[in-house]
């Protein structure tokens, strides 16, 4: 299921990919997700998926500040994550 | 159409660390195992787990399984049965071992061996002085754990169903367990899982809770659908708590903040502390941290507009301190509570953190219920382990890093349970009933057709206020007959709830309506058994209950040294025995828990 089309990411399976085992995360996804998954592009919300395949504790820190995401071009998700 | 039938050995529900160890030893020995997960195995809640896993490997110093288990049944407050504690104590070395093994990243020594660090309660020569017993994989224990026992699972062909929800547990009609109901997330479809043994490993239902450390997934559906299909749920008042959690949000705030010099306030500013512990003030032991912060809500001086929460102060410290010795309590604030701690007092309250009841089973993993004046009666075909059943190894309080070591100790023993039985079962399974998916359908179609009805949200919202509120760390009795009153109310609400969002792909609106049908059940067991439990023990403590020489800390042994069993029908209660006989060893005799 993590293979589907990128393109076709449903806001359903989006919002779904936002539960997480770590309470920290639920709690900073489901805020974005509340202000910005109505104006998130095609493109944007295909970037957000593929930041939601990484493991809690990274994606925590990633969103945290305390690492650099390795995938450069997922910066701009990246930022617009941590300024929620 | 026909409910689809997908055929199994074995169906767990649930991939965190209880599911994927149950799932290795069924795989291993060849049998056709499914499990179920709502999400991804590796994003279970087992990956916050970070304090480690006890087992008395004496690597660093002397240890022994029978101080652990000492320490377990005082942590438990006497409640714990004391031949499942024997029993997982006496595993924990092999199943720590066995997990090094599948790859597990353990911190070692550096003669090599796995490096045991010191934590709360855990003490050499029944209870003489601190040991090092926790094995840790540096503060990422969960995860490390999910990942090698994933890899294992896979590598042994364990079939998992990712993104699939469990409805119900299918019993046939003498009462065994046949298999499950679940939907498919992606398509909204519901199918049969027909098996010939069911582990039910879905994890704690914290989320009962308004302000809980537990993940949005921990809605309790192992539990809900267990007392759904007429299981009695044990020991359901026993609930961890911790002092300071960020009100609304659950995370928590480390004691370290008030050994720092953190002061808390209420509505009016006072720092009550020094009303109830004029020596420690702030730096009281935990539970007189939190029943003084209970005490000031429920008498009116709680902060906010709902004045539902205390405040915790660091503000008079020099902020140059509190970036160099609490560098995540600024993030966390700003994060979490929108407030700048340096500038403002951070909101705080008792937080739920961890389920000390569940689902009745013995230390084989098998679910057991009263029948035919035997208390503990296995249902054939129904398995539960880790922290949605009830051992019971924690009792009325479990003792710090035996969360992970249930899972892994009971994970296992219910999945060789499985194994035997399954073999011993003829080739054939067992049919299953006519019309199996009815109950789980009509639940279905209840949300589909429902109008005029109550918005799923605002009914949890609703109930996680009226457990916080009633039947939170420190209960009283005027406060515990309100709230059963209330959960009452409630349960006719979410029995009404209605969705807006009537597609069938991911469809979360849904999801949420069904895991809040499984959150209530817990919300009712808990508050009906703790309002019958008129003594104080371990996590459960009334102030109606209160220390004196015959009762110490408000225990009463001679009327309430029990387990409780809640059923959903009629909301009624029974209680069974504590197992006081151990293994092998003598009892570990009743005497007051203080440490």
């Amino acid at each position: 299921m993590d293979s589907a089309n990128d393109q076709q990411v449903s806001p359903g399976r989006l919002l779904w990919h936002c539960r997480r085992g770590l309470l920290e995360l639920d709690l900073i996804l489901q805020r974005f997700i509340e202000h910005h998954l109505e104006s998130l592009t095609t493109d944007q919300r295909a970037e957000l998926f593929e930041l939601l395949h990484y493991d809690d504790i990274t994606l925590l820190a990633i969103v945290s500040g305390r690492e650099q995401c390795e995938e450069t071009r997922l910066k701009g998700m990246v930022d617009l994550l941590r300024a929620a | 159409m026909s409910t689809p039938i997908r055929k199994f050995d074995a169906v767990i529900v649930g991939a965190g660390g209880a599911g994927l160890r149950a799932a290795i030893q069924l795989s291993e020995a060849g049998l056709r195992t499914a499990v179920l997960s709502k999400v991804f195995p590796t994003r279970s809640h087992t990956v916050a787990a970070q304090g480690g896993v006890a087992a008395s490997l004496g690597n660093s110093e002397e240890d022994h399984w029978h101080w652990h288990m000492y320490d377990t049944i005082k942590g438990s407050d006497w409640l714990g049965d004391q031949d499942a504690i024997e029993f997982m104590c006496r595993k924990a070395n092999e199943v720590v071992i066995e997990l090094e093994h599948y790859g597990m990243p353990f911190d070692r020594t550096d003669s090599g061996k796995i490096y045991q660090r010191p934590f709360g309660g855990h003490m050499s020569n029944f209870g003489e002085k601190p040991v090092r017993r926790s094995c840790a994989a540096a503060d990422r224990t969960g995860h490390a754990m999910l990942h090698a026992m994933y890899q294992r699972n896979v590598k042994a062909n364990t079939q998992f169903f990712i993104e699939w929800m469990a409805l119900d547990l299918i019993r046939d009609e003498a009462g065994d367990v046949v298999g499950v109901t679940a939907m498919e997330m992606e398509s909204g479809e519901v199918y049969i899982f027909h098996a010939k043994a069911v582990l039910f490993a879905t994890g704690g239902a914290g989320r009962i809770y308004y302000s809980s450390t537990n993940a949005f997934i921990n809605t309790g559906d192992g539990v809900g659908m267990a007392a759904r299909a007429g299981i009695p749920l044990e020991d359901m008042e026993f609930w961890q708590f911790h002092p300071t959690g960020v009100a609304g949000a659950g995370v928590l705030i480390t004691e370290g903040v008030r050994g720092e010099g953190g002061i808390l306030r209420n509505a009016d500013g006072e720092r009550f502390m020094e009303r109830y512990a004029p020596n420690a003030k702030d730096l009281a032991s935990r539970d007189v941290v939190s029943r003084a912060m209970v005490t000031e809500i429920n008498e009116g001086r709680g902060c906010g507009p709902n004045k539902d929460h205390v405040m915790l102060d660091i503000t008079h410290l020099d902020p140059a301190t509190i970036m160099k010795r609490l560098p995540g309590i600024r993030e966390i604030g700003i994060q979490f509570a929108g407030v700048d701690a340096i500038k403002e007092p951070l909101p705080v309250v008792p937080t739920c953190h961890y389920q000390m009841g569940g689902i009745p089973t013995n230390y084989h993993g098998e679910v057991v219920v009263p029948k035919n004046g035997n208390p503990s009666e296995p249902v054939p075909g129904f398995y539960a382990a880790g922290e949605c059943a009830c051992a019971s190894v924690h009792g009325a309080n479990r003792l710090g890093t035996n969360s992970l070591l249930d899972l892994l100790v009971f994970g296992k023993s219910s999945g060789e349970s499985m194994v035997e039985y399954i073999k011993a079962q003829p080739v054939a399974h067992k049919p299953l009933p006519a019309n199996a998916a009815d109950y789980s359908l009509s639940r279905l179609n209840r949300l589909e057709t429902q109008t005029g009805g109550t918005a799923v949200g605002a009914t949890r919202l609703a109930m996680q206020r009226t457990m916080q509120a009633h039947c939170g760390v420190f209960r009283f009795k005027h406060m515990l007959e309100e709230g059963v009153s209330k959960i009452t109310e409630i349960e006719q609400q979410v029995a009404n709830t209605e969705i807006k969002d009537k597609s069938k792909v991911f469809n979360t609106a849904r999801l949420e309506a069904l895991e809040l049908d499984n959150l209530i059940e817990v919300a009712k067991a808990t508050m009906v058994s703790a309002n019958a439990r008129t003594e104080s023990r371990g996590a459960h403590v009334r102030d109606d209950a209160i220390d004196s020489p015959e009762f110490p800390d408000g225990r009463d042994d001679a009327n309430w040294l029990k387990h409780t069993l809640w059923y959903r029908e009629g909301n009624k209660l029974d209680y069974k025995p504590v197992n006081m006989t151990p293994l092998t060893v003598d009892t570990i005799a009743l005497k007051k828990r203080a440490y």
